[in-house]
């Protein structure tokens, strides 16, 4: 599935975007060129190119139906895109299904977190990959690798890793959900809306946790409505309205008004817009 | 949170060691949640002892456990399926016809040998129960429908199978092998063996995964609970060796462990340790847990709930042959309550009806708990009506225990 270097689909869509070869993709894990998807004739999301930096948080905002949701499920496999190409430490890689994703290294930890709660923390951890030695599982292997994967991310809140996971608060199994996505070596972990059901302080742990993820070298995309959370742990920022990428840039070049303003309309007399030319096609 | 590394997990375990306070709680908030049960049952015995000093009796003892056998195995062979949030209804009249197979295949006019007899009948149960699995799971149909429809189905089939042999309405089984399932003995000597084994292998078992987790530098169970766990285990293996050898014939010697334990100890090892031991077992309390979850993780759903049921069949199979042999053969008209004491015993046990907790043992415990009640009240005096009444109630207050244990284990 990866490298392929087969046929690309439709290039025919791609313009004005930069090509195999220019500074972005070298320096970039996941580059994102001309990315569009179609559902019959809605037209979800339209020549998208992103670069996601490998060590930073990207935060990815946009109203309800900016196209958020189809652009992450089309990186992680979900959904195949209608056109456009990805790629992954340069290379072009065709991305069709969830396990696609997963041999690569992106995870997506999504909203519902997909946990067992009648199941303890190690078993969670596992659940699909357990360890086994002579047709047994290992509990002691998987026990310790799970120990060690929360002591890395200084996730310190829980009693014990043989605790229920259906006994743990929304900031912990947050955080269970996204030691699990490190633990198989991801080197991309897209998180959809992870402080949304939290009180504050859980809301801290887990955006001290991003900053851990990113502070080891992996790459982030948070999808958040919660401007306040976006400035705390963001490195850069992609705005989307109406299914095009408007904005793009460092965390710093954007302020929570200039961030609404793009948000709602699309556009911002402070910020630089990079309203391209296949805007008007 | 700070991200300092005094904070980290390491530290936070080591001096995690929980209290027996805690411990206690633990317990009878239903991790393992056989507490409350247990100590029910230690008060029904010394209450029906109390009554009637026959209870404890070598003789009456050893009837309760061939009493409970069948409670025992109809409610593992449920197990597998309530841990998935399925039930099977039809497992009572599953039994039934595998009990009429293996009667009519070892005795009636095939003469088969045991084996092959006994073979056919574990395979014909699972073929059922997996038959049930794939309706269930292809067209997408709760299983309480498509196994309330087994129930009906399988009632008629075994009526037409007992009545085509022409012996009216009940087939008697001469052969000695399925007749000694129940009723045959092992001598004294081997009955210690047997029990010395068992209490030194899970012995050792428990002490070996002990030392192994202490060498790896992970958080084990204070030393005296373990203590306490083998030296109640090896206080009860020999109470029960004493009773079994005992005498409890009036004319003739009897004496000796009835083969129905170890069968029933052989079925109870073997699906503990698929269940706690095994890719399939986890992925069973992980799809009755959050089946969502365990698709997103790449597991096959369909195929381990299949394996469920014919895990469900193979198991009602074996409960068929102590059946036959309990009975001296099979009738057309067996008890229809028997799915109930089934799913009854799993239930008081202590394994949820909503999928994803619960344990083998647990239908032991329920299963011996149904025998003691019908047991001590058939010998204080007690009559049918107010058995039944008695095994409701105990049944309610374990769905209410296990209720409120599902409340206390999510919201603290």
């Amino acid at each position: 599935m990866t490298n392929n270097p087969g046929p690309s689909g439709p290039m025919a869509s791609r313009s004005g975007s930069t090509t195999p070869g220019d500074p972005g993709l070298s320096t970039s894990l996941l580059s994102l060129r001309g990315i569009s998807k179609n559902f019959g004739a809605v037209q979800a999301v339209e020549n998208i190119n992103l670069d996601i930096p490998a060590g930073q948080v990207t935060a990815l905002l946009g109203d309800n139906g900016a196209g958020k949701s189809v652009l992450i499920k089309t990186i992680s496999g979900i959904w195949a895109p209608s056109g456009g190409q990805i790629f992954w430490r340069g290379e072009e890689v065709h991305v069709h299904t969830p396990r696609d994703a997963e041999h690569l290294g992106i995870a997506t930890v999504y909203q519902d977190l997909a946990l067992c709660d009648n199941l303890d923390i190690v078993q969670n951890m596992f659940l699909g990959h357990e360890e086994t030695k002579a047709g047994l599982l290992d509990e002691i292997s998987m026990e310790l690798t799970t120990k060690r994967t929360l002591a890395d991310l200084s996730v310190s809140t829980v009693k014990s890793v043989r605790q229920l996971v259906g006994s743990l608060s929304g900031g912990q199994r947050q955080a269970i959900a996204v030691a699990r996505a490190v633990m198989r070596d991801s080197q991309l972990v897209i998180m959809d809306e992870p402080t949304a059901a939290l009180g504050v302080s859980q809301t801290a742990q887990v955006l001290n946790l991003i900053k851990t993820l990113a502070a080891r070298g992996i790459a982030v995309i948070v999808i958040s409505h919660n401007l306040n959370d976006v400035f705390q742990v963001a490195d850069r920022a992609a705005v989307m309205y109406l299914g095009s990428l408007v904005s793009e840039g460092p965390i710093a070049n954007y302020d929570t008004s200039s961030a609404v303003e793009l948000i709602t309309t699309g556009e911002s007399s402070r910020v630089p817009s990079i309203r391209v030319a296949s805007a008007t096609n | 949170m700070s991200l300092s590394p005094e904070d980290s997990l390491e530290h936070q375990l080591s001096d995690a060691h929980p209290g027996a306070l805690s411990q206690i709680r633990k317990l009878w908030r239903g991790d393992s949640g056989m507490v409350p049960i247990v100590l029910g049952l230690v008060i029904l015995v010394i209450y029906f002892q109390v009554r009637n000093s026959v209870f404890l009796s070598s003789g009456n003892v050893t009837n309760l456990f061939v009493q409970a056998t069948v409670f025992i195995l109809l409610g593992m062979a449920e197990i597998w399926l309530l841990l998935l949030g399925d039930i099977d209804l039809s497992v009572g009249y599953v039994m039934g016809v595998g009990s009429a197979i293996s009667v009519i295949l070892v005795d009636h006019q095939f003469h088969w040998p045991w084996y092959a007899a006994f073979a056919l009948t574990l395979f014909v149960t699972t073929a059922i129960a997996t038959l049930q699995g794939l309706i269930v799971i292809v067209f997408r149909l709760p299983s309480f429908i498509v196994t309330l429809a087994g129930l009906l189905f399988w009632e008629g089939m075994l009526i037409n199978l007992v009545d085509h042999q022409g012996t009216g309405g009940s087939i008697s089984n001469e052969n000695k092998i399925l007749y000694n399932l129940v009723n045959g003995n092992f001598t004294t000597v081997f009955t210690w063996i047997f029990v010395i084994a068992v209490v030194l292998f899970m012995a050792q078992t428990m002490v070996r995964a002990d030392r192994r987790r202490r060498a790896s530098g992970l958080v084990t169970r204070p030393f005296g609970v373990m203590v306490f766990k083998v030296a109640a285990l090896a206080a009860a293996g020999i109470a029960l060796a004493l009773l079994f050898n005992a005498n409890r014939g009036t004319f003739i010697v009897l004496k000796g462990m009835p083969y129905a334990i170890p069968i029933d100890f052989a079925v109870l090892a073997a699906g503990s340790l698929i269940l706690t031991k095994t890719k399939a077992g986890r992925y069973i309390y992980a799809i009755g847990g959050n089946s969502e979850a365990a698709r997103r993780s790449g597991i096959n759903v369909n195929r381990y709930r299949l394996l469920a049921f014919a895990l469900t069949g193979l198991t009602t199979g074996i409960a068929s042959l102590l059946y036959a042999s309990r009975l001296g053969g099979i009738s057309d008209n067996i008890d229809s309550s028997l799915v109930l004491y089934a799913v009854a015993s799993a239930v008081i046990g202590g394994t949820s009806l909503f999928g994803g907790r619960g344990r083998m043992i647990h239908a032991v415990i329920g299963g011996i708990v149904i025998a003691t009640i019908y047991n001590g009240m058939a010998l204080i005096s007690i009559g049918p009506a107010t058995q039944y009444m008695a095994i409701a109630l105990v049944l309610l207050a374990a769905v209410t225990i296990d209720s409120l244990a599902r409340r206390g284990s999510t919201s603290s």
